[in-house]
């Protein structure tokens, strides 16, 4: 299952080679499946084979042979001489004499056409109706989605036994009635898949070319519709199978003294106390079938639609896993003011491969004081912001190194419940997207509660006037009423003010803003950053703001630290950075913020940076902006560059500073 | 809420109506002539004419549905003529017992499959996921019938712990406890299949959620884990899982025809099949249209449950 996301990956990451498995590698690559489908193939082959087969005739029946015992009961009774005695058959026989082999494997034949012709008709029948109701939509969709909808208000079962009733009980009633049955789960799942595609540009182009309506379906919208189709019939056929052999087994389905897996369990029924094996046998063959179509089943679904498998990335766990020894540390007792973090390294471990998201990262954000950090997407900016509170998704995150001081705790070894009372009580976040950042099915009133009653003993009304207080500290209109409000009912920017609130409920000492206004619009944005600066100097927390826009950073945060690929570059007082950036990648960023009114080179184009960063699970030795520095040469690329000091407050990693 | 529940209740009686029509429609249609069935092969003519024109099957079909549409609502069900007695109360009698047998069924598959669900998708890819993941393909591939066979050769027969068959002790017995010893065995065995599908949805529909922003916020907010996987997670997940749980009511109660042939349960399951097999119709009508108002209902409280739920809902729903 893991490498199966390395191979996903691998299509996306630079580095590797991006070879797109095949559906059937895929398939095969699930060994459950790939076993299921030889269990299966082995039971069909002999199945069909079972005529040419060395076998007693499967109704000859020899009443002096009657109930004998399979050789394996046979064998561990061996002491008992059985009364039949008699070389017959392997699996015994049943109360007529007749030989449960054979019996078994022409059962196995029926019960096989019977399901596969029984998904055959309802898949036909039913991806029909689907198709033409999901296309033609309007009227005809309304019409044949309301004769669905009555058939599904029946249980499905009963409505078997109500057709089997109408039809007088046999086998092929059963067929059609289990077919019938299952038209609708063919109809709705392939007319939902019709009504997306058929609003699709590409089948709106169709249409614009001058097909028919005919040739759109056939050749556009159908092969799209397949996958569905496939994967609806091979996880109805082992349940088919399973509903044939039911109606058999009440006697409604397969007459005597035809052989039929569920028959042969219903008339063994009778015999469950002095002959188990007539029942027991039968039921077993039904049960390895079924389970092989359903491996198999299962192994086509995942292979032909990924998204319906769940959970190839990662385990949401409660906290980061953290693998890393103790690191030295002289302050270890020392209370720290604000927040500490020291030579932090987090990793992404996928299948076989490792991504270094954040490399050896130390800084410190002193109380009250705003730090902002910057770096273009994917440099690890988020990544740290998490790693602080051990919030990385975990597998594949896993902190190797470092140490995150906050007060007088490290949170990277302190256990669990310590951690969650400092989150959201000492450490808060506040995130990007506040639309789904905030939970849709509670009010935001019982969200701040929550926030304020996980980390203090109070009643339900003291958090509930505190809540609203916030609501009105964030600027929320009426925040009365809209304590009530769920979080749809709000627009972007009040959710983020309620996701600022509910951060700042507690007066954390240390607030982390990841990008908290590049979901909301322009105006929005400076009323958000306002607010957010005015309660951070209010409160006194200290501010870690990341954000990829300098000008936010110039006006908002006393100091700043650059990142790319995973480390922090250059470091200092923001009025130092911004104008005299030492490492070549500040000032390459620096550069590609257009300026008011003259926003292009003097090529005439907008500034960019050269190339992109490096992938993280290949990173090159020495500097890493080294492949799209102008200014690099041999020495860059020796050994690693550590952050030095180049002024007072002001460090660099780079071996030839600007 | 209750404007809501008011057009709901409102919008089932076209299916109700539609049901019966499909019901009615479905028995007419059967082959064969009721009144020979009644009076058997050698009947005179003239009888069969004249019980016809007692049973009004002269009449035309339209006639007929009405005729029959106000008996029913009236509570004239028919007489069963198999058993000689009112079909109304015979639905009745064998309704309550399958609605216990279905109803602990369905029980025992929503918190058993919602607690294994749950579970496994929170400790995804540890053992305890892998047998999860593993107990429930079996359970989804097993006959269930068989199953019950298995579990009274194992319990009934070679421990002699619970009770093979029936719904109460012949001798002595009655009470509740007597009840519970003889329920256990059958649903469990029914509602294997429906837990298998509700852990295997609920895993599935908990691993999206927990991936979710809002629960990395509920972490971050300092939540005990425990609240982040039953309060914001499940919750959320719930909204997927509730109409899964309707769907399996009405696999339970349907399913319950297997169970009850196979535990002798005197339920409307097996009453359905014995009066199929003696083609006496109007026990089958009733029974039928028994079980499937009582899945109408139900899966109208599901809907009810899951508008409860998501307040989203509410808006677009709005009337």
């Amino acid at each position: 299952m893991q490498s199966y996301a390395v191979w996903r990956k691998g299509l996306h990451k630079p580095n590797q080679p991006a070879v797109r498995p095949s559906g059937w590698q895929l398939f095969i690559h699930n060994r459950l499946a790939y076993v299921g489908m030889w269990v299966f193939v082995g039971c069909t082959i002999v199945a069909c084979l079972s005529p040419i087969l060395p076998m007693p005739d499967p109704n000859e029946t020899a009443l002096a042979q009657r109930l004998v015992k399979p050789w394996f009961t046979q064998w561990l009774a061996s002491g008992v001489e059985q009364d039949h005695g008699g070389d017959s058959g392997w699996l015994g026989t049943d109360h007529l004499g007749r030989d449960m082999l054979s019996r078994l494997l022409w059962g196995t034949q029926v019960s096989l056409l019977v399901g596969i012709s029984a998904t055959l008709v309802a898949a036909l029948v039913g991806s029909l109706l689907g198709l033409v109701a999901g296309f033609w939509g309007g009227r005809t969709d309304n019409l044949l989605m309301r004769g669905i909808d009555m058939l599904m208000a029946f249980p499905y079962i009963l409505l078997a036994l109500a057709i089997v009733a109408v039809l007088g009980a046999g086998l092929m009633n059963a067929l059609l009635a289990i077919a019938i049955v299952n038209i609708p789960f063919f109809a709705r799942n392939v007319r939902g898949v019709t009504l997306g595609i058929a609003r699709q540009p590409f089948v709106e182009a169709a249409h614009l070319v001058g097909k028919n309506r005919l040739q759109i379906l056939l050749t556009d919208v159908l092969p799209n519709v397949l996958p569905t189709i496939v994967i609806t019939m091979t996880t109805t056929l082992g349940w088919m199978i399973l509903e044939t052999a039911g109606l058999s087994f009440l006697g409604l389905g397969a007459q005597p003294p035809q052989a039929d897996l569920g028959a042969m369990l219903g008339e063994g029924r009778k015999l469950l106390f002095t002959a188990p094996h007539v029942s027991v046998i039968p039921g077993l063959m039904i049960f390895i079938l079924v389970m092989s179509i359903n491996l198999v089943g299962d192994g086509i679904r995942d292979v032909l639609d990924p998204r319906l498998k769940s959970g190839v990335m990662g385990r949401p766990a409660a906290a980061t896993d953290v693998q890393c020894e103790k690191i030295k540390s002289e302050m270890i007792t020392a209370e720290v003011d604000g927040l500490q973090v020291n030579q932090l390294q987090t990793e992404f471990r996928i299948g076989a491969t490792t991504y270094q998201a954040i490399n050896d990262v130390s800084l410190t954000l002193a109380a009250g004081e705003c730090m902002g950090l910057v770096g273009e997407s994917g440099c690890g900016k988020s990544v740290l912001a998490l790693s602080i509170a051990r919030l990385v998704p975990s597998p594949p995150g896993c902190i190797v190194h470092g140490e995150v001081r906050q007060a007088r705790d490290d949170l990277l070894r302190i256990p669990l419940s310590q951690l969650q009372n400092i989150r959201g009580n000492k450490v808060a976040y506040v995130f990007q997207d506040p639309a789904t950042a905030l939970h849709p099915l509670f009010t935001i009133g019982d969200q701040l509660v929550e926030a304020v009653r996980s980390h203090h003993p109070v009643s339900y009304q003291q958090a509930w006037q505190q809540a609203i207080n916030w609501l009105e500290r964030v600027q929320i209109p009426n925040p009365q009423q809209r304590a009530h409000s769920y979080p749809y009912q709000l627009s972007g920017g009040m959710r983020q003010r309620v996701v600022i609130a509910m951060a700042l409920i507690n007066q954390p000492q240390v607030l982390i803003a990841d990008e908290p206004t590049t979901a909301l619009d322009v105006t929005v944005q400076a009323q958000i950053l306002r607010l957010l600066k005015k309660l951070q100097q209010d409160t006194g927390a200290a501010l870690l703001f990341i954000t990829h826009d300098f000008g936010v950073v110039a006006s908002l945060c006393e100091r700043v630290a650059v990142m790319y690929a995973g480390q922090i570059v250059e470091m200092g007082y923001t009025s130092d950075v911004l104008n005299h950036p030492a490492h070549p990648y500040t000032h390459q960023l620096i550069r590609c913020v257009p300026k008011l009114g003259n926003p292009l080179t003097e090529e005439g184009k907008l500034a960019t940076i050269e190339g992109l960063p490096p992938a993280t699970n290949a990173l090159p030795t020495g500097c890493f902006f080294k492949p799209r520095c102008p200014w690099a040469d041999a020495s860059c690329s020796k050994s690693s560059i550590a952050l030095t000091p180049i002024a007072s407050q002001h460090w660099v990693r780079c071996g030839k500073p600007l | 809420m209750l404007t809501y529940i008011g057009y709901r209740l409102l919008a089932i009686t076209p299916v109700l109506l539609g049901l019966s029509l499909l019901v009615f429609l479905v028995m007419a249609l059967i082959p064969g002539d009721p009144a020979t069935a009644i009076l058997g092969n050698f009947a005179t003519p003239e009888n069969v004419a004249r019980l016809n024109q007692q049973l009004g099957l002269d009449k035309s079909l339209a006639e007929q549905y009405f005729i029959w549409l106000s008996h029913l609502v009236q509570g004239d069900w028919g007489r069963s003529y198999s058993l000689n007695r009112l079909v109304l109360d015979e639905v009745l009698e064998r309704f309550h017992a399958t609605l216990i047998l279905a109803g602990a069924a369905w029980l025992l598959c929503s918190v058993f499959g919602l607690l294994a669900g749950v579970i496994a998708a929170v400790r995804q890819y540890s053992w305890i996921d892998k047998i999860v993941t593993f107990v429930v393909l079996v359970g989804i591939s097993m006959p269930a019938f068989w199953l019950g066979l298995l579990l009274i050769m194992l319990f009934a027969v070679e421990w002699q712990w619970l009770p093979a068959s029936g719904m109460y002790a012949i001798y002595g017995g009655g009470d509740i406890r007597d009840l519970l010893t003889h329920l256990v065995l059958p649903a469990l065995t029914l509602s294997i299949v429906a837990m298998g599908v509700v852990a295997r949805l609920t895993r599935s529909a908990m691993l999206e959620v927990l991936r979710l922003d809002y629960i990395r916020t509920a972490r971050a907010k300092g939540l005990k884990e425990h609240r982040v996987v039953f309060r914001h997670a499940l919750k959320a997940a719930l909204v997927n899982i509730i109409p899964v749980m309707a769907i399996q009511a009405g696999f339970v109660l349907g399913g319950a025809v297997y169970i009850e042939t196979v535990f002798q349960w005197p339920g409307i399951g097996r009453m359905l099949v014995n009066a199929i097999a003696s083609r006496d119709i109007l026990l089958v009508q009733g029974g039928v249209l028994m079980v499937a108002t009582a899945y109408v209902l139900f899966n109208l409280c599901a809907d009810i449950a899951q508008h409860a739920l998501d307040p989203r809902l509410r808006l677009r729903n709005r009337i």
